[in-house]
Protein backbone atom coordinates (compact mmCIF):
# COMPACT_ATOMS: atom_id res chain seq x y z
CA UNK A 1 0.00 0.00 0.00
CA UNK A 2 1.37 3.42 -0.94
CA UNK A 3 1.53 6.37 1.46
CA UNK A 4 -1.40 8.10 -0.19
CA UNK A 5 -3.57 5.02 -0.67
CA UNK A 6 -5.66 5.75 2.46
CA UNK A 7 -6.43 9.21 1.07
CA UNK A 8 -7.43 7.66 -2.24
CA UNK A 9 -9.78 5.27 -0.44
CA UNK A 10 -11.15 8.10 1.66
CA UNK A 11 -12.13 9.98 -1.52
CA UNK A 12 -14.40 7.05 -2.43
CA UNK A 13 -15.81 6.97 1.09
CA UNK A 14 -16.71 10.67 0.83
CA UNK A 15 -18.26 10.13 -2.62
CA UNK A 16 -20.65 7.59 -1.14
CA UNK A 17 -21.71 9.88 1.69
CA UNK A 18 -22.14 12.73 -0.80
CA UNK A 19 -24.49 10.60 -2.91
CA UNK A 20 -26.53 9.68 0.18
CA UNK A 21 -26.85 13.31 1.28
CA UNK A 22 -27.76 14.56 -2.19
CA UNK A 23 -30.31 11.81 -2.75
CA UNK A 24 -32.02 12.36 0.61
CA UNK A 25 -32.22 16.14 0.23
CA UNK A 26 -33.43 15.87 -3.39
CA UNK A 27 -36.27 13.63 -2.16
CA UNK A 28 -37.16 15.98 0.68
CA UNK A 29 -35.99 13.58 3.39
CA UNK A 30 -34.32 16.35 5.34
CA UNK A 31 -33.69 14.33 8.51
CA UNK A 32 -31.64 11.73 6.66
CA UNK A 33 -30.16 14.42 4.44
CA UNK A 34 -28.98 16.47 7.39
CA UNK A 35 -27.42 13.43 9.02
CA UNK A 36 -25.60 12.41 5.85
CA UNK A 37 -24.54 15.99 5.14
CA UNK A 38 -23.10 16.43 8.64
CA UNK A 39 -21.09 13.25 8.19
CA UNK A 40 -19.91 14.44 4.77
CA UNK A 41 -18.83 17.83 6.11
CA UNK A 42 -16.92 16.23 9.00
CA UNK A 43 -15.25 13.61 6.82
CA UNK A 44 -14.20 16.18 4.23
CA UNK A 45 -12.84 18.44 6.96
CA UNK A 46 -10.79 15.55 8.34
CA UNK A 47 -9.51 14.82 4.84
CA UNK A 48 -8.55 18.43 4.15
CA UNK A 49 -6.76 18.91 7.47
CA UNK A 50 -4.94 15.57 7.11
CA UNK A 51 -3.51 16.79 3.84
CA UNK A 52 -2.85 20.35 4.96
CA UNK A 53 -1.21 19.43 8.26
CA UNK A 54 0.55 16.16 7.39
CA UNK A 55 0.95 15.36 3.72
CA UNK A 56 1.52 18.76 2.12
CA UNK A 57 4.13 20.03 4.63
CA UNK A 58 6.06 16.77 4.32
CA UNK A 59 5.94 16.98 0.52
CA UNK A 60 6.97 20.62 0.54
CA UNK A 61 9.87 19.88 2.85
CA UNK A 62 11.03 16.93 0.77
CA UNK A 63 10.81 18.69 -2.60
CA UNK A 64 11.16 22.37 -1.78
CA UNK A 65 7.98 23.01 -3.85
CA UNK A 66 5.97 25.33 -1.65
CA UNK A 67 4.11 27.37 -4.23
CA UNK A 68 3.12 24.65 -6.67
CA UNK A 69 0.47 21.96 -6.57
CA UNK A 70 0.00 22.03 -2.79
CA UNK A 71 -0.88 25.72 -2.87
CA UNK A 72 -3.49 25.07 -5.55
CA UNK A 73 -4.93 22.21 -3.50
CA UNK A 74 -5.17 24.39 -0.40
CA UNK A 75 -7.04 26.98 -2.46
CA UNK A 76 -9.52 24.37 -3.66
CA UNK A 77 -10.00 23.15 -0.09
CA UNK A 78 -11.05 26.70 0.80
CA UNK A 79 -13.54 26.74 -2.08
CA UNK A 80 -15.01 23.40 -0.99
CA UNK A 81 -15.33 24.60 2.59
CA UNK A 82 -17.26 27.62 1.32
CA UNK A 83 -19.59 25.40 -0.71
CA UNK A 84 -20.11 23.14 2.30
CA UNK A 85 -21.12 26.24 4.27
CA UNK A 86 -23.67 27.08 1.59
CA UNK A 87 -25.01 23.54 1.74
CA UNK A 88 -25.19 23.80 5.53
CA UNK A 89 -27.32 26.97 5.22
CA UNK A 90 -29.54 25.26 2.64
CA UNK A 91 -30.06 22.24 4.92
CA UNK A 92 -30.88 24.55 7.82
CA UNK A 93 -33.47 26.44 5.76
CA UNK A 94 -34.70 23.26 3.99
CA UNK A 95 -34.02 24.89 0.61
CA UNK A 96 -33.80 22.04 -1.91
CA UNK A 97 -32.83 24.21 -4.89
CA UNK A 98 -30.02 25.95 -3.04
CA UNK A 99 -28.75 22.63 -1.68
CA UNK A 100 -28.90 20.96 -5.10
CA UNK A 101 -27.05 23.82 -6.80
CA UNK A 102 -24.28 23.99 -4.20
CA UNK A 103 -24.04 20.17 -4.12
CA UNK A 104 -23.70 19.96 -7.90
CA UNK A 105 -20.93 22.56 -7.81
CA UNK A 106 -19.17 20.85 -4.91
CA UNK A 107 -19.33 17.50 -6.69
CA UNK A 108 -17.62 18.73 -9.85
CA UNK A 109 -15.05 20.77 -7.93
CA UNK A 110 -14.38 17.85 -5.59
CA UNK A 111 -14.07 15.34 -8.42
CA UNK A 112 -11.69 17.39 -10.52
CA UNK A 113 -9.72 18.15 -7.36
CA UNK A 114 -9.53 14.43 -6.55
CA UNK A 115 -8.53 13.70 -10.14
CA UNK A 116 -5.58 16.08 -9.91
CA UNK A 117 -4.54 14.62 -6.57
CA UNK A 118 -4.90 10.98 -7.57
CA UNK A 119 -3.27 11.31 -10.99
CA UNK A 120 -0.55 13.79 -10.29
CA UNK A 121 0.03 14.95 -6.72
CA UNK A 122 -0.31 11.63 -4.88
CA UNK A 123 2.14 9.81 -7.17
CA UNK A 124 4.54 12.71 -6.68
CA UNK A 125 4.07 12.45 -2.90
CA UNK A 126 4.59 8.68 -2.98
CA UNK A 127 7.85 9.21 -4.87
CA UNK A 128 9.07 11.99 -2.62
CA UNK A 129 8.01 10.50 0.72
CA UNK A 130 8.66 6.82 0.19
CA UNK A 131 10.73 6.33 3.34
CA UNK A 132 8.83 8.63 5.72
CA UNK A 133 6.25 7.80 8.39
CA UNK A 134 3.64 10.19 7.00
CA UNK A 135 1.55 7.27 5.77
CA UNK A 136 1.03 5.90 9.29
CA UNK A 137 0.06 9.34 10.58
CA UNK A 138 -2.47 9.75 7.77
CA UNK A 139 -4.07 6.39 8.52
CA UNK A 140 -4.28 7.26 12.20
CA UNK A 141 -5.88 10.65 11.48
CA UNK A 142 -8.43 9.29 8.99
CA UNK A 143 -9.36 6.34 11.20
CA UNK A 144 -9.92 8.60 14.18
CA UNK A 145 -12.63 10.54 12.35
CA UNK B 1 10.03 17.41 -14.81
CA UNK B 2 8.01 19.57 -12.48
CA UNK B 3 8.44 22.65 -14.65
CA UNK B 4 5.92 21.21 -17.10
CA UNK B 5 3.36 20.40 -14.44
CA UNK B 6 0.38 22.62 -14.97
CA UNK B 7 -2.00 22.46 -12.08
CA UNK B 8 -4.04 25.60 -11.88
CA UNK B 9 -3.96 26.72 -15.40
CA UNK B 10 -7.52 26.55 -16.62
CA UNK B 11 -7.30 28.59 -19.83
CA UNK B 12 -9.18 31.89 -20.10
CA UNK B 13 -12.91 31.16 -20.25
CA UNK B 14 -13.11 32.52 -23.79
CA UNK B 15 -10.92 29.66 -25.06
CA UNK B 16 -13.28 26.70 -24.63
CA UNK B 17 -16.37 28.89 -25.01
CA UNK B 18 -15.55 30.15 -28.48
CA UNK B 19 -15.42 26.56 -29.72
CA UNK B 20 -18.52 25.47 -27.77
CA UNK B 21 -20.62 28.37 -28.98
CA UNK B 22 -19.69 27.85 -32.63
CA UNK B 23 -20.24 24.07 -32.69
CA UNK B 24 -24.06 23.83 -32.50
CA UNK B 25 -24.59 26.20 -35.41
CA UNK B 26 -22.91 23.74 -37.75
CA UNK B 27 -25.51 21.26 -36.56
CA UNK B 28 -28.16 23.84 -37.43
CA UNK B 29 -26.66 24.17 -40.91
CA UNK B 30 -26.67 20.38 -41.29
CA UNK B 31 -30.33 20.19 -40.29
CA UNK B 32 -31.31 23.00 -42.63
CA UNK B 33 -29.35 21.45 -45.48
CA UNK B 34 -31.23 18.18 -44.96
CA UNK B 35 -34.54 20.03 -44.73
CA UNK B 36 -33.82 21.78 -48.02
CA UNK B 37 -32.41 18.73 -49.81
CA UNK B 38 -35.08 16.28 -48.74
CA UNK B 39 -34.92 12.56 -49.31
CA UNK B 40 -32.17 12.65 -51.96
CA UNK B 41 -29.59 13.58 -49.34
CA UNK B 42 -29.89 10.28 -47.50
CA UNK B 43 -30.07 7.98 -50.52
CA UNK B 44 -26.39 7.12 -50.18
CA UNK B 45 -23.32 8.30 -48.31
CA UNK B 46 -21.77 9.55 -51.56
CA UNK B 47 -24.32 12.21 -52.52
CA UNK B 48 -22.87 15.75 -52.34
CA UNK B 49 -25.45 16.54 -49.67
CA UNK B 50 -24.49 13.52 -47.56
CA UNK B 51 -20.78 14.39 -47.80
CA UNK B 52 -21.56 17.97 -46.81
CA UNK B 53 -23.76 16.80 -43.91
CA UNK B 54 -21.05 14.44 -42.70
CA UNK B 55 -18.47 17.22 -42.54
CA UNK B 56 -20.86 19.79 -41.07
CA UNK B 57 -21.40 17.43 -38.14
CA UNK B 58 -18.00 15.72 -38.01
CA UNK B 59 -15.80 18.77 -38.47
CA UNK B 60 -18.16 21.66 -37.75
CA UNK B 61 -19.89 20.33 -34.65
CA UNK B 62 -17.72 17.51 -33.27
CA UNK B 63 -14.21 18.77 -33.99
CA UNK B 64 -15.01 22.32 -32.81
CA UNK B 65 -16.40 21.08 -29.52
CA UNK B 66 -13.64 18.51 -29.00
CA UNK B 67 -10.90 21.07 -29.61
CA UNK B 68 -12.50 23.41 -27.06
CA UNK B 69 -12.89 20.61 -24.53
CA UNK B 70 -9.27 19.53 -24.97
CA UNK B 71 -8.01 23.00 -24.06
CA UNK B 72 -9.91 22.67 -20.79
CA UNK B 73 -9.40 18.99 -20.13
CA UNK B 74 -5.65 18.66 -20.66
CA UNK B 75 -4.60 20.89 -17.75
CA UNK B 76 -7.21 19.53 -15.34
CA UNK B 77 -7.14 15.83 -16.15
CA UNK B 78 -3.53 15.22 -17.07
CA UNK B 79 -1.71 18.30 -15.78
CA UNK B 80 -0.59 19.27 -19.28
CA UNK B 81 0.58 22.78 -20.00
CA UNK B 82 -0.98 23.96 -23.27
CA UNK B 83 1.20 26.68 -24.74
CA UNK B 84 -0.52 30.09 -25.06
CA UNK B 85 -4.05 28.69 -25.20
CA UNK B 86 -5.65 32.03 -26.00
CA UNK B 87 -3.31 32.78 -28.87
CA UNK B 88 -3.65 29.26 -30.24
CA UNK B 89 -7.45 29.26 -29.93
CA UNK B 90 -7.76 32.72 -31.46
CA UNK B 91 -5.66 31.61 -34.40
CA UNK B 92 -6.87 28.06 -34.88
CA UNK B 93 -10.59 28.55 -34.49
CA UNK B 94 -11.26 31.19 -37.18
CA UNK B 95 -9.14 29.23 -39.64
CA UNK B 96 -10.96 26.06 -38.77
CA UNK B 97 -14.34 27.77 -39.19
CA UNK B 98 -13.41 29.07 -42.62
CA UNK B 99 -11.83 25.78 -43.69
CA UNK B 100 -14.97 23.87 -42.68
CA UNK B 101 -17.25 26.21 -44.61
CA UNK B 102 -15.04 26.01 -47.70
CA UNK B 103 -14.87 22.20 -47.49
CA UNK B 104 -18.61 21.85 -47.08
CA UNK B 105 -19.33 24.28 -49.91
CA UNK B 106 -16.78 22.52 -52.13
CA UNK B 107 -18.38 19.13 -51.49
CA UNK B 108 -21.95 20.38 -51.75
CA UNK B 109 -21.56 22.39 -54.93
CA UNK B 110 -18.83 20.17 -56.43
CA UNK B 111 -16.41 23.10 -56.66
CA UNK B 112 -12.84 21.71 -56.58
CA UNK B 113 -11.31 25.15 -56.17
CA UNK B 114 -13.00 25.55 -52.77
CA UNK B 115 -11.51 22.23 -51.63
CA UNK B 116 -8.08 23.47 -52.69
CA UNK B 117 -8.56 26.59 -50.58
CA UNK B 118 -9.73 24.54 -47.60
CA UNK B 119 -6.76 22.16 -47.52
CA UNK B 120 -3.99 24.60 -46.50
CA UNK B 121 -6.30 26.14 -43.89
CA UNK B 122 -6.95 22.71 -42.35
CA UNK B 123 -3.28 21.78 -42.44
CA UNK B 124 -2.22 25.04 -40.81
CA UNK B 125 -4.96 25.25 -38.16
CA UNK B 126 -5.14 21.62 -37.16
CA UNK B 127 -1.42 21.07 -37.69
CA UNK B 128 -0.73 23.87 -35.21
CA UNK B 129 -3.36 22.52 -32.82
CA UNK B 130 -1.96 19.00 -32.99
CA UNK B 131 1.60 20.19 -32.32
CA UNK B 132 0.61 22.33 -29.32
CA UNK B 133 -1.62 19.65 -27.80
CA UNK B 134 0.91 16.87 -28.47
CA UNK B 135 3.66 18.87 -26.74
CA UNK B 136 1.40 19.33 -23.70
CA UNK B 137 0.49 15.64 -23.67
CA UNK B 138 4.06 14.39 -23.97
CA UNK B 139 5.59 16.81 -21.45
CA UNK B 140 3.20 16.21 -18.58
CA UNK B 141 4.51 14.04 -15.73
CA UNK B 142 1.06 12.44 -15.33
CA UNK B 143 0.44 8.82 -16.22
CA UNK B 144 -2.58 6.62 -16.92
CA UNK B 145 -4.74 5.41 -19.75
CA UNK B 146 -6.66 8.65 -20.18
CA UNK B 147 -3.36 10.30 -21.05
CA UNK B 148 -2.41 7.49 -23.44
CA UNK B 149 -5.85 7.60 -25.05
CA UNK B 150 -5.45 11.33 -25.60
CA UNK B 151 -1.98 10.81 -27.06
CA UNK B 152 -3.26 8.16 -29.46
CA UNK B 153 -6.27 10.32 -30.34
CA UNK B 154 -4.25 13.41 -31.18
CA UNK B 155 -1.96 11.31 -33.39
CA UNK B 156 -5.04 9.92 -35.10
CA UNK B 157 -6.38 13.43 -35.67
CA UNK B 158 -3.16 14.22 -37.55
CA UNK B 159 -3.61 11.10 -39.72
CA UNK B 160 -7.27 11.98 -40.34
CA UNK B 161 -6.40 15.50 -41.47
CA UNK B 162 -3.60 14.30 -43.74
CA UNK B 163 -5.86 11.69 -45.35
CA UNK B 164 -8.68 14.22 -45.68
CA UNK B 165 -6.33 16.70 -47.31
CA UNK B 166 -5.10 14.04 -49.71
CA UNK B 167 -8.70 13.18 -50.61
CA UNK B 168 -9.63 16.82 -51.13
CA UNK B 169 -6.61 17.36 -53.39
CA UNK B 170 -7.43 14.17 -55.26
CA UNK B 171 -10.97 15.44 -55.88
CA UNK B 172 -9.77 18.94 -56.75
CA UNK B 173 -7.07 17.85 -59.18
CA UNK B 174 -8.45 14.54 -60.37
CA UNK B 175 -5.57 12.51 -58.92
CA UNK B 176 -5.70 8.80 -59.69
CA UNK B 177 -6.26 7.49 -56.15
CA UNK B 178 -8.62 4.84 -54.78
CA UNK B 179 -11.02 7.49 -53.48
CA UNK B 180 -13.60 5.15 -51.95
CA UNK B 181 -11.07 3.00 -50.10
CA UNK B 182 -9.14 6.04 -48.93
CA UNK B 183 -12.39 7.62 -47.71
CA UNK B 184 -13.15 4.53 -45.66
CA UNK B 185 -9.70 4.72 -44.09
CA UNK B 186 -10.09 8.48 -43.45
CA UNK B 187 -13.44 7.81 -41.78
CA UNK B 188 -12.02 5.01 -39.60
CA UNK B 189 -9.23 7.26 -38.33
CA UNK B 190 -11.57 10.21 -37.81
CA UNK B 191 -14.47 8.45 -36.11
CA UNK B 192 -12.59 5.56 -34.53
CA UNK B 193 -9.02 6.41 -33.63
CA UNK B 194 -9.67 10.12 -33.03
CA UNK B 195 -13.26 10.70 -31.88
CA UNK B 196 -14.02 7.39 -30.17
CA UNK B 197 -10.54 7.14 -28.65
CA UNK B 198 -10.93 10.60 -27.16
CA UNK B 199 -14.48 9.91 -25.97
CA UNK B 200 -13.36 6.69 -24.28
CA UNK B 201 -10.30 8.27 -22.69
CA UNK B 202 -12.35 11.16 -21.37
CA UNK B 203 -15.13 8.88 -20.17
CA UNK B 204 -12.67 6.93 -17.99
CA UNK B 205 -12.63 10.13 -15.97
CA UNK B 206 -15.95 11.85 -16.44
CA UNK B 207 -18.34 8.90 -16.11
CA UNK B 208 -17.11 8.08 -12.57
CA UNK B 209 -16.67 11.80 -11.86
CA UNK B 210 -20.04 13.21 -12.91
CA UNK B 211 -22.16 10.24 -11.92
CA UNK B 212 -20.16 8.65 -9.08
CA UNK B 213 -19.92 5.27 -10.71
CA UNK B 214 -17.28 2.67 -9.98
CA UNK B 215 -14.18 3.13 -12.15
CA UNK B 216 -13.87 1.32 -15.47
CA UNK B 217 -11.98 -1.96 -14.85
CA UNK B 218 -8.23 -1.65 -15.34
CA UNK B 219 -8.14 -4.52 -17.85
CA UNK B 220 -10.61 -2.59 -19.99
CA UNK B 221 -8.86 0.79 -19.89
CA UNK B 222 -5.52 -0.88 -20.61
CA UNK B 223 -6.73 -2.77 -23.63
CA UNK B 224 -9.51 -0.76 -25.25
CA UNK B 225 -7.42 2.08 -26.71
CA UNK B 226 -4.53 -0.01 -28.04
CA UNK B 227 -6.91 -2.61 -29.53
CA UNK B 228 -8.98 0.13 -31.15
CA UNK B 229 -5.84 1.67 -32.66
CA UNK B 230 -4.64 -1.72 -33.94
CA UNK B 231 -8.01 -2.41 -35.53
CA UNK B 232 -8.01 0.97 -37.28
CA UNK B 233 -4.49 0.29 -38.56
CA UNK B 234 -5.67 -3.15 -39.72
CA UNK B 235 -8.69 -1.51 -41.39
CA UNK B 236 -6.25 0.77 -43.23
CA UNK B 237 -4.45 -2.30 -44.56
CA UNK B 238 -7.55 -3.00 -46.62
CA UNK B 239 -6.07 -0.54 -49.09
CA UNK B 240 -3.64 -3.34 -49.92
CA UNK B 241 -5.64 -6.42 -48.99
CA UNK B 242 -9.27 -5.93 -49.97
CA UNK B 243 -10.65 -9.39 -49.20
CA UNK B 244 -14.06 -10.09 -47.71
CA UNK B 245 -12.64 -12.39 -45.00
CA UNK B 246 -10.13 -9.74 -43.94
CA UNK B 247 -12.85 -7.09 -43.70
CA UNK B 248 -14.90 -9.45 -41.54
CA UNK B 249 -11.86 -10.30 -39.39
CA UNK B 250 -11.44 -6.61 -38.56
CA UNK B 251 -15.05 -5.46 -38.44
CA UNK B 252 -16.33 -8.11 -36.03
CA UNK B 253 -13.73 -7.43 -33.29
CA UNK B 254 -14.30 -3.71 -33.82
CA UNK B 255 -18.05 -4.07 -33.31
CA UNK B 256 -17.36 -6.28 -30.30
CA UNK B 257 -15.16 -3.74 -28.51
CA UNK B 258 -17.71 -1.01 -29.26
CA UNK B 259 -20.37 -3.15 -27.60
CA UNK B 260 -18.14 -3.84 -24.62
CA UNK B 261 -17.40 -0.14 -24.13
CA UNK B 262 -21.03 0.90 -24.49
CA UNK B 263 -22.34 -1.99 -22.39
CA UNK B 264 -19.82 -1.39 -19.65
CA UNK B 265 -20.59 2.34 -19.52
CA UNK B 266 -24.32 1.61 -19.27
CA UNK B 267 -23.68 -0.94 -16.52
CA UNK B 268 -21.50 1.49 -14.57
CA UNK B 269 -24.23 4.12 -14.89
CA UNK B 270 -26.91 1.65 -13.84
CA UNK B 271 -24.97 0.71 -10.69
CA UNK B 272 -23.84 4.23 -9.88
CA UNK B 273 -23.87 5.71 -6.41
CA UNK B 274 -25.37 9.04 -7.40
CA UNK B 275 -29.10 8.68 -7.83
CA UNK B 276 -29.88 12.17 -9.11
CA UNK B 277 -30.39 12.29 -12.90
CA UNK B 278 -29.51 15.23 -15.10
CA UNK B 279 -29.24 16.01 -18.80
CA UNK B 280 -25.60 14.94 -18.93
CA UNK B 281 -26.19 11.48 -17.49
CA UNK B 282 -29.14 10.87 -19.82
CA UNK B 283 -27.22 12.19 -22.83
CA UNK B 284 -24.44 9.72 -22.07
CA UNK B 285 -26.96 6.89 -21.91
CA UNK B 286 -28.41 7.94 -25.26
CA UNK B 287 -24.91 7.96 -26.74
CA UNK B 288 -24.12 4.49 -25.41
CA UNK B 289 -27.46 3.04 -26.57
CA UNK B 290 -26.77 4.49 -30.02
CA UNK B 291 -23.34 2.84 -29.96
CA UNK B 292 -24.91 -0.51 -29.09
CA UNK B 293 -27.42 -0.02 -31.90
CA UNK B 294 -24.51 0.77 -34.23
CA UNK B 295 -22.72 -2.43 -33.24
CA UNK B 296 -25.81 -4.61 -33.61
CA UNK B 297 -26.74 -3.01 -36.95
CA UNK B 298 -23.18 -3.40 -38.21
CA UNK B 299 -23.22 -7.09 -37.29
CA UNK B 300 -26.57 -7.57 -39.05
CA UNK B 301 -25.32 -5.81 -42.19
CA UNK B 302 -22.20 -7.98 -42.21
CA UNK B 303 -24.17 -11.16 -41.66
CA UNK B 304 -26.91 -10.39 -44.19
CA UNK B 305 -25.32 -8.81 -47.26
CA UNK B 306 -28.77 -8.32 -48.80
CA UNK B 307 -29.26 -5.60 -46.15
CA UNK B 308 -25.63 -4.52 -45.91
CA UNK B 309 -25.30 -3.88 -49.64
CA UNK B 310 -28.16 -1.37 -49.60
CA UNK B 311 -26.55 2.11 -49.80
CA UNK B 312 -28.88 3.21 -47.02
CA UNK B 313 -27.28 0.74 -44.59
CA UNK B 314 -24.16 2.89 -44.35
CA UNK B 315 -26.28 6.03 -43.98
CA UNK B 316 -28.11 4.37 -41.10
CA UNK B 317 -24.76 3.61 -39.42
CA UNK B 318 -23.64 7.18 -40.08
CA UNK B 319 -26.72 8.66 -38.41
CA UNK B 320 -26.21 6.41 -35.39
CA UNK B 321 -22.52 7.32 -35.10
CA UNK B 322 -22.62 11.06 -35.81
CA UNK B 323 -25.96 12.18 -34.39
CA UNK B 324 -26.65 9.30 -32.00
CA UNK B 325 -23.27 8.74 -30.39
CA UNK B 326 -21.07 11.78 -30.77
CA UNK B 327 -23.48 14.71 -30.88
CA UNK B 328 -25.23 13.23 -27.82
CA UNK B 329 -22.08 12.59 -25.78
CA UNK B 330 -20.55 15.96 -26.69
CA UNK B 331 -23.74 17.87 -25.85
CA UNK B 332 -23.96 16.12 -22.49
CA UNK B 333 -20.36 17.08 -21.76
CA UNK B 334 -20.89 20.71 -22.75
CA UNK B 335 -23.90 20.92 -20.41
CA UNK B 336 -21.60 20.02 -17.54
CA UNK B 337 -18.46 21.87 -18.59
CA UNK B 338 -20.02 25.27 -19.43
CA UNK B 339 -21.76 25.78 -16.04
CA UNK B 340 -18.65 24.66 -14.17
CA UNK B 341 -16.45 27.01 -16.19
CA UNK B 342 -18.79 29.89 -15.36
CA UNK B 343 -18.61 29.10 -11.66
CA UNK B 344 -14.85 28.49 -11.70
CA UNK B 345 -14.05 31.80 -13.35
CA UNK B 346 -16.64 33.80 -11.39
CA UNK B 347 -15.34 32.65 -8.02
CA UNK B 348 -11.85 33.80 -9.02
CA UNK B 349 -13.04 37.40 -9.19
CA UNK B 350 -12.53 37.77 -5.47
CA UNK B 351 -16.11 38.20 -4.31
CA UNK B 352 -17.41 36.48 -1.18
CA UNK B 353 -18.26 32.92 -2.10
CA UNK B 354 -21.97 33.31 -1.41
CA UNK B 355 -22.08 36.07 -4.03
CA UNK B 356 -21.10 33.57 -6.73
CA UNK B 357 -24.12 31.76 -8.23
CA UNK B 358 -23.86 27.97 -8.22
CA UNK B 359 -23.70 25.80 -11.34
CA UNK B 360 -27.44 25.26 -11.55
CA UNK B 361 -27.97 28.98 -12.10
CA UNK B 362 -26.01 28.93 -15.37
CA UNK B 363 -28.31 26.96 -17.71
CA UNK B 364 -31.90 26.25 -16.61
CA UNK B 365 -32.41 22.51 -16.06
CA UNK B 366 -35.71 22.62 -17.98
CA UNK B 367 -33.95 24.12 -21.01
CA UNK B 368 -31.39 21.32 -21.02
CA UNK B 369 -33.91 18.50 -20.61
CA UNK B 370 -36.24 20.06 -23.19
CA UNK B 371 -33.38 20.28 -25.69
CA UNK B 372 -32.41 16.69 -24.84
CA UNK B 373 -35.93 15.46 -25.66
CA UNK B 374 -35.91 17.32 -28.97
CA UNK B 375 -32.49 15.88 -29.82
CA UNK B 376 -33.68 12.33 -29.14
CA UNK B 377 -36.73 12.96 -31.32
CA UNK B 378 -34.49 14.35 -34.06
CA UNK B 379 -32.22 11.27 -33.96
CA UNK B 380 -35.22 8.94 -34.13
CA UNK B 381 -36.63 10.91 -37.07
CA UNK B 382 -33.26 10.85 -38.82
CA UNK B 383 -33.08 7.08 -38.40
CA UNK B 384 -36.62 6.67 -39.67
CA UNK B 385 -35.88 8.97 -42.62
CA UNK B 386 -33.11 6.64 -43.79
CA UNK B 387 -35.79 4.04 -44.67
CA UNK B 388 -38.78 6.40 -45.03
CA UNK B 389 -37.38 9.20 -47.22
CA UNK B 390 -40.54 11.26 -46.85
CA UNK B 391 -39.46 12.05 -43.30
CA UNK B 392 -36.11 13.56 -44.29
CA UNK B 393 -37.25 17.18 -44.32
CA UNK B 394 -39.00 16.86 -40.97
CA UNK B 395 -35.93 15.13 -39.50
CA UNK B 396 -33.73 17.93 -40.81
CA UNK B 397 -35.95 20.57 -39.23
CA UNK B 398 -35.98 18.70 -35.91
CA UNK B 399 -32.18 18.33 -35.91
CA UNK B 400 -31.69 22.00 -36.81
CA UNK B 401 -34.11 23.03 -34.07
CA UNK B 402 -32.43 20.88 -31.41
CA UNK B 403 -28.98 22.20 -32.34
CA UNK B 404 -30.29 25.78 -32.35
CA UNK B 405 -31.74 25.19 -28.89
CA UNK B 406 -28.37 23.86 -27.73
CA UNK B 407 -26.66 26.89 -29.25
CA UNK B 408 -29.13 29.18 -27.51
CA UNK B 409 -28.57 27.42 -24.17
CA UNK B 410 -24.81 27.85 -24.49
CA UNK B 411 -25.13 31.49 -25.53
CA UNK B 412 -27.39 31.95 -22.51
CA UNK B 413 -24.68 30.45 -20.27
CA UNK B 414 -22.11 32.86 -21.71
CA UNK B 415 -24.48 35.82 -21.23
CA UNK B 416 -25.19 34.78 -17.65
CA UNK B 417 -21.45 34.59 -17.04
CA UNK B 418 -21.05 38.18 -18.21
CA UNK B 419 -24.01 39.41 -16.23
CA UNK B 420 -22.89 37.66 -13.00
CA UNK B 421 -19.33 38.84 -13.61
CA UNK B 422 -20.46 42.47 -13.81
CA UNK B 423 -22.56 42.08 -10.65
CA UNK B 424 -19.66 40.49 -8.77
CA UNK B 425 -17.25 43.20 -9.86
CA UNK B 426 -19.63 45.76 -8.42
CA UNK B 427 -19.72 43.83 -5.13
CA UNK B 428 -15.92 43.63 -5.08
CA UNK B 429 -15.60 47.35 -5.78
CA UNK B 430 -18.03 48.17 -2.96
CA UNK B 431 -15.99 45.97 -0.58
Amino acid sequence: MSITDPLFQHHKHCDKIFADAEDACANGDWAAGEQAFTLLRDQLETHFTSEEELLFPAFEQATGMTSGPTEVMRGEHRQMRDLLAQMQDAVASRDGDAFGGAAETLLILMQQHNMKEENILYPMCDNALGASDVGASLVERLNAS
Amino acid sequence: MHASLSFDQAPPISVPYRFFIAAPWFGVMAGLLLALSGDAALASRWTPEALALTHLVGVGFMLQAMCGALFQFIPVAVGGNVWSPKLVANTVQPMLLLATLLLVAGLLFSRPVLLSFAVPLFLLSLGGFVVVVALALWQTPATGMTLWSMRMAIGALAVTVLLGSLLAEALAHGLALPIIDLTNVHLAWGLGAWALMLLAGVSYHVVPMFQLTRPYPLWFTHWFGPVLLLLVIAWSSRLLLDEAWWTLAIALPLLTILSVYAGMTLWLQYTRRRKVHDATSIYFRVAMLAMLAFAVSGAVFLSYPEFGNDPRATVWLGVLAFAGVFVSAITGMMYKIAPFLNWLHLQRLGAPMNAVPNMKKMIPAEAMTGQLRLHVLAVLLLLAAVWQPGLARLAGIAFAASCAWLGWNLIGAARRYRSFRDQIREVVLRC
